[in-house]
């Protein structure tokens, strides 16, 4: 099935992300919270950001599948990731945020507390996951980044969402 | 700019696919003889000529040897100076073989298979440095005349007519559909302006229609009208056909290549000729104009286009769910009204469009029937069998991905035909039969399905001999078990009757493969047989895998389509009859029969609980000869819906087929009723 | 029947206004215009050809498709239709699909 590339990322990019492009290798990351912690995705992952739509929920789900959308006629799952991660309030109104996430060639919707920003970090400034620290098992952490005194906590978000706990794809996929 | 010829090579390899095909089979109606007319030889020679000139641009140099010497042979017979000797098919169906391999050798970049290729060039040079033997005697016969090309419909409506609410252009419409059309409109009864009624039809038309449509079609257009107009419908006299002498004379098979191999495929060569060869020619001309009048495209294209149009129909249906609302909101009435007409033609112009798409991915039956006179011919060949092989509906459409996947299933089900259900020449004579056997694939038509069969006169299948395995097996038998019943054992798993195992079939598996694949595709399959009459398989297939006639019913929040052909019935159930059976749960009493009954909610963990049962209502569905009783809180209606994956971004979840979008843009989960009943009964 | 005719035309996307007779269906069709009426022959009231000879005379049916359901497919109530005035007819029994694509050519 086609894809169609929304243009929501493209118009949300950063200034900043160009003058430090120059520098060196700067790879671009969509910020969002999770309670009180901020994440960050590889923007080239990231399809679109919406509203949360109606689900429908799907049987034999585990909790945080809220279950799937239409997404311009193609089937989409849906993850709380608050709830996957027991991180944030728990809530859906119209301000509740779904990152639309293109991942090992499948279409994931992302539900997050909210989406922050577009950065761009060079490779010298992301440091190795440390052991603890983050609600989220290390296996899907790429590493730390730090902008403006913030932390960010970089996702491998293609190896979260292809995961086996994550129970969204057959397991003849993985 | 330089062109990137590569590009083109895919191209060139599925055209000279096809091309081989046509070689195929034209070569193999050849071989029939009766049949074959001096445009078959044309069409093999030009499929021929067409993979020799791509293969000298795609830098194949091999087929280009190969095929030149086949146009050198196919030539000659073109043009009478060489016979079509059943010695010399043999070889250029060889050489189609060998070709396709060269092509499938290329396509992976592998080497060619040198021997072979060697030996075919040997055998073909072999015939082309014998002396062509002088033209045959006997010359096929000239093609006779098509009976009917089309109609010549005169129609000049009363003035009246328009107040009868009929209209000219509608009864245009209709006919055009039925082939192509020219209308002349007669002006002769046209008064001056002045003396014009706006309401009054003043035309009369000569109208031609080209094509199949039978007389009633044509008059039952014109029902409506009848006595409101003079109409005269006549055939249009086909063209006097006047073949050139040398074309309509090709050889009649001599035996005389003694080196190959005998043609064991009975030829029918005396039995019909005359409408054989008229129907030779109506083919071909049909074929012809297919030809030239259409263009290749992907399938992922038409795919996307379908996908689109889908869209299109729920952006549709969404436009008028909100035009429903217009009447409380402060519009302009005539705005208003302007907008709701402008949603109903949207409404039928999408709807229209839909039905256009679907039909671009519909295939002739023929694509999966073309196959089969070669693997009838081959193995006849081996098993030393007599058989002649008919097919019916060969233009019956079927979505193109039904048709490739009912591909093998039928493969199977014809060899097993063959080497099961046909009897050897010698048994067929001491039955007093014909010692040629005859296998029917025929396919229609019917309601929103189609149905395909595989018969043979054969020897029908034995009772006792399947009754016994299947005991041997371990099966549960019964002696008043009715054939019908009987029969069903051979889908199971590994049965097989067969005394000995060949390598045709008779291993026991497959059959069971065979239901498997079909009833995957939606569809069902039935065995008649009679002992010494033959057998006959019925596949019945819905028209495509996209859509689906579905129930919407309601539970909770939730819609769910459950899939029509598995609804037997719906109902409210009297309190008395629904009854608690210790640890099994529920069971629903319809008409003397108890089925286990349980609520849609519980099995898909989605919905609540309903407060009043007896307001719920029961659907009964049917699957794989299993009954199941679900518990749904409404039923809304019945619509079609369109197929969409789930798996495709998510994964196969049990009890659900698929997933569909809503009217209002919603998903609803398309319930997959044999899986239900299957858990179900195993949990029983 | 009627109820089938409704659910039927509905799903294929047409606007259906039903009425339970034949006086009832004049009343509203001369309130609102309709692209097409559907006219069963039995009908309580005023019957369908009955029906049909009144919409025929009005001047805002004098073109649109009148169609009748019949059961009788002998030529006589066929024939007392067409001259009140009917377009054509619908034989019953039909299919769904039937009726849907007779309703679409008619409309074009």
């Amino acid at each position: 099935m086609s894809m169609q590339t929304h243009g929501t990322h493209a118009h949300a990019k950063h200034g900043k992300g160009e003058a430090q492009a120059a520098a060196g290798i700067a790879n671009e990351y969509l910020t969002f919270t999770l309670g009180e912690e901020e994440y960050g995705v590889d923007i080239l992952k990231v399809q679109e950001i919406r509203g949360y739509d109606t689900v429908t929920r799907i049987p034999e789900a585990p909790a945080f599948i809220k279950g799937v959308i239409n997404l311009r006629g193609t089937i989409v799952p849906v993850v709380d990731m608050r709830i996957k991660f027991h991180l944030g309030k728990v809530e859906y109104n119209q301000f509740t945020v779904m990152i639309i996430l293109n991942i090992a060639k499948r279409v994931v919707g992302m539900v997050v507390d909210g989406v922050s920003d577009v950065l761009a970090l060079n490779d010298e400034a992301i440091r190795p996951a440390p052991e603890f620290g983050s609600s989220i098992d290390t296996r899907y952490i790429r590493g730390i980044g730090t902008v403006d005194q913030r932390m960010l906590i970089l996702m491998d978000i293609e190896r979260l969402m292809s995961s086996e706990e994550m129970a969204l794809m057959d397991r003849a996929v993985q | 700019m330089a062109v990137d010829i590569s590009r083109f090579r895919q191209v060139f390899l599925d055209e000279s696919r096809e091309n081989l095909q046509a070689m195929e089979q034209g070569l193999l109606k050849l071989e029939q003889g009766g049949g074959a007319t001096a445009e078959d030889i044309n069409t093999i020679f030009r499929a021929a000529h067409s993979i020799k000139g791509g293969a000298g641009t795609f830098g194949f140099a091999e087929i280009g040897e190969v095929t030149h010497l086949l146009e050198t042979l196919l030539d000659q017979m073109r043009s009478a100076k060489r016979e079509v000797t059943s010695g010399a098919v043999t070889v250029l169906l060889q050489s189609v073989d060998v070709v396709r391999g060269m092509l499938d050798a290329g396509e992976k970049e592998r080497a060619n298979d040198a021997q072979a290729v060697a030996a075919l060039t040997e055998a073909l040079q072999h015939i082309l440095g014998s002396a062509p033997a002088a033209a045959a005697a006997r010359p096929v016969e000239a093609p006779a005349k098509p009976a009917t090309q089309g109609w010549r419909i005169r129609f000049a409506p009363h003035a009246h007519l328009l107040r009868s609410g009929n209209e000219p252009g509608r009864i245009f419409r209709e006919l055009a559909r039925m082939g192509s059309l020219k209308v002349e409109a007669d002006l002769a009864r046209l008064p001056a302006l002045p003396q014009c009624e706006p309401e009054s039809v003043y035309l009369s038309w000569t109208l031609s229609l080209e094509g199949a449509a039978t007389r009633e079609q044509v008059a039952d257009v014109f029902a409506w009208v009848e006595g409101d107009c003079d109409l005269a419908i006549e055939p249009i006299a086909p063209a006097a056909a006047e073949p050139k002498p040398a074309e309509a004379r090709t050889a009649a098979p001599v035996p005389a290549a003694a080196e190959t191999a005998e043609a064991v495929v009975d030829k029918p060569a005396a039995d019909k000729p005359a409408e054989k060869g008229g129907k030779a020619a109506d083919k071909a001309t049909a074929e012809r104009a297919a030809e030239s009048s259409s263009i290749r495209v992907s399938v992922e294209k038409v795919d996307s286009l379908i996908n689109l149009v889908g869209e299109l129909v729920i952006t549709e249906a969404m436009l008028k769910q909100i035009s429903g609302l217009l009447d409380g909101a402060e519009l302009d009435p005539a705005l208003a009204e302007k907008l709701l007409n402008g949603i109903a033609q949207l409404d039928r112009n999408t709807r229209d469009l839909q039905d256009a798409v679907m039909s671009v991915r519909m295939l002739p039956m023929d694509f999966a029937f073309s196959r089969f006179p070669r693997v009838v011919r081959d193995l006849a060949a081996k098993l030393g069998k007599k058989v002649r092989l008919r097919t019916e509906g060969e233009q019956t459409e079927l979505d193109k991905g039904v048709i490739e996947k009912i591909v093998d299933p039928l493969n199977h089900l014809v060899r097993n035909s063959l080497d099961h259900g046909l009897e050897t020449p010698e048994d067929r004579r001491k039955a007093g039969k014909d010692e040629t056997g005859t296998i029917t694939l025929r396919a229609a038509h019917q309601g929103g399905n189609v149905v395909i069969e595989v018969a043979d006169d054969g020897r029908g299948l034995s009772r006792d001999k399947i009754l016994a395995t299947a005991e041997k097996r371990g099966l549960p038998v019964r002696e008043d078990m009715t054939d019908e019943e009987v029969w069903q054992f051979i889908f199971m798993p590994g049965f097989s009757t067969a005394d000995k195992v060949t390598d045709v079939s008779g291993r026991g598996v497959g059959m069971d493969v065979v239901k498997r694949n079909i009833v995957e595709l939606g569809g069902q399959v039935d065995i008649e047989s009679e002992v010494g009459e033959g057998t006959t398989i019925t596949i019945r297939l819905p028209l495509t895998l996209a859509i689906l006639d579905g129930m919407s019913v309601r539970v909770g929040d939730e819609i769910f389509i459950i899939p029509l052909n598995f609804v037997v019935e719906s109902l409210q159930p009297a309190v008395k009859d629904v009854k608690t059976v210790t640890g099994r749960g529920r069971v629903v009493k319809v008409r003397d029969e108890y089925l286990t009954l349980v609520p849609m909610h519980e099995l898909y963990g989605v919905g609540a609980e309903v407060p009043r049962p007896q307001e719920a209502i029961v659907v009964i569905l049917e699957a794989e000869g299993r009954k199941l009783a679900v518990l749904v809180d409404e039923l809304v209606g019945q619509q079609q819906v369109v197929i969409k994956s789930l798996d495709s971004n998510y994964r196969r979840v049990h009890g659900v087929s698929g997933a569909t979008i809503l009217g209002d843009g919603r998903v609803a989960l398309i319930v997959d009723a044999g899986a239900l009943t299957r858990t179900m009964s195993k949990a029983a | 029947m009627r109820q089938m005719v409704s659910f039927t035309l509905k799903q294929a996307g047409f606007d259906v206004t039903e009425a339970e007779d034949g006086k009832v269906a004049l009343e509203i069709a001369q309130k609102e215009k309709f692209n097409l009426v559907l006219a069963d022959v039995n009908m309580p009231n005023m019957d369908g050809i009955s029906l049909i000879r009144a919409l025929r005379g009005l001047p805002d049916y004098k073109f649109t498709p009148l169609l009748m359901l019949t059961t009788e497919s002998g030529g006589d109530k066929k024939a007392e239709g067409k001259a009140a005035g009917a377009t054509g007819w619908i034989v019953k029994p039909f299919n769904p699909e039937q009726l849907v694509a007779t309703i679409r050519r008619v409309l074009g």
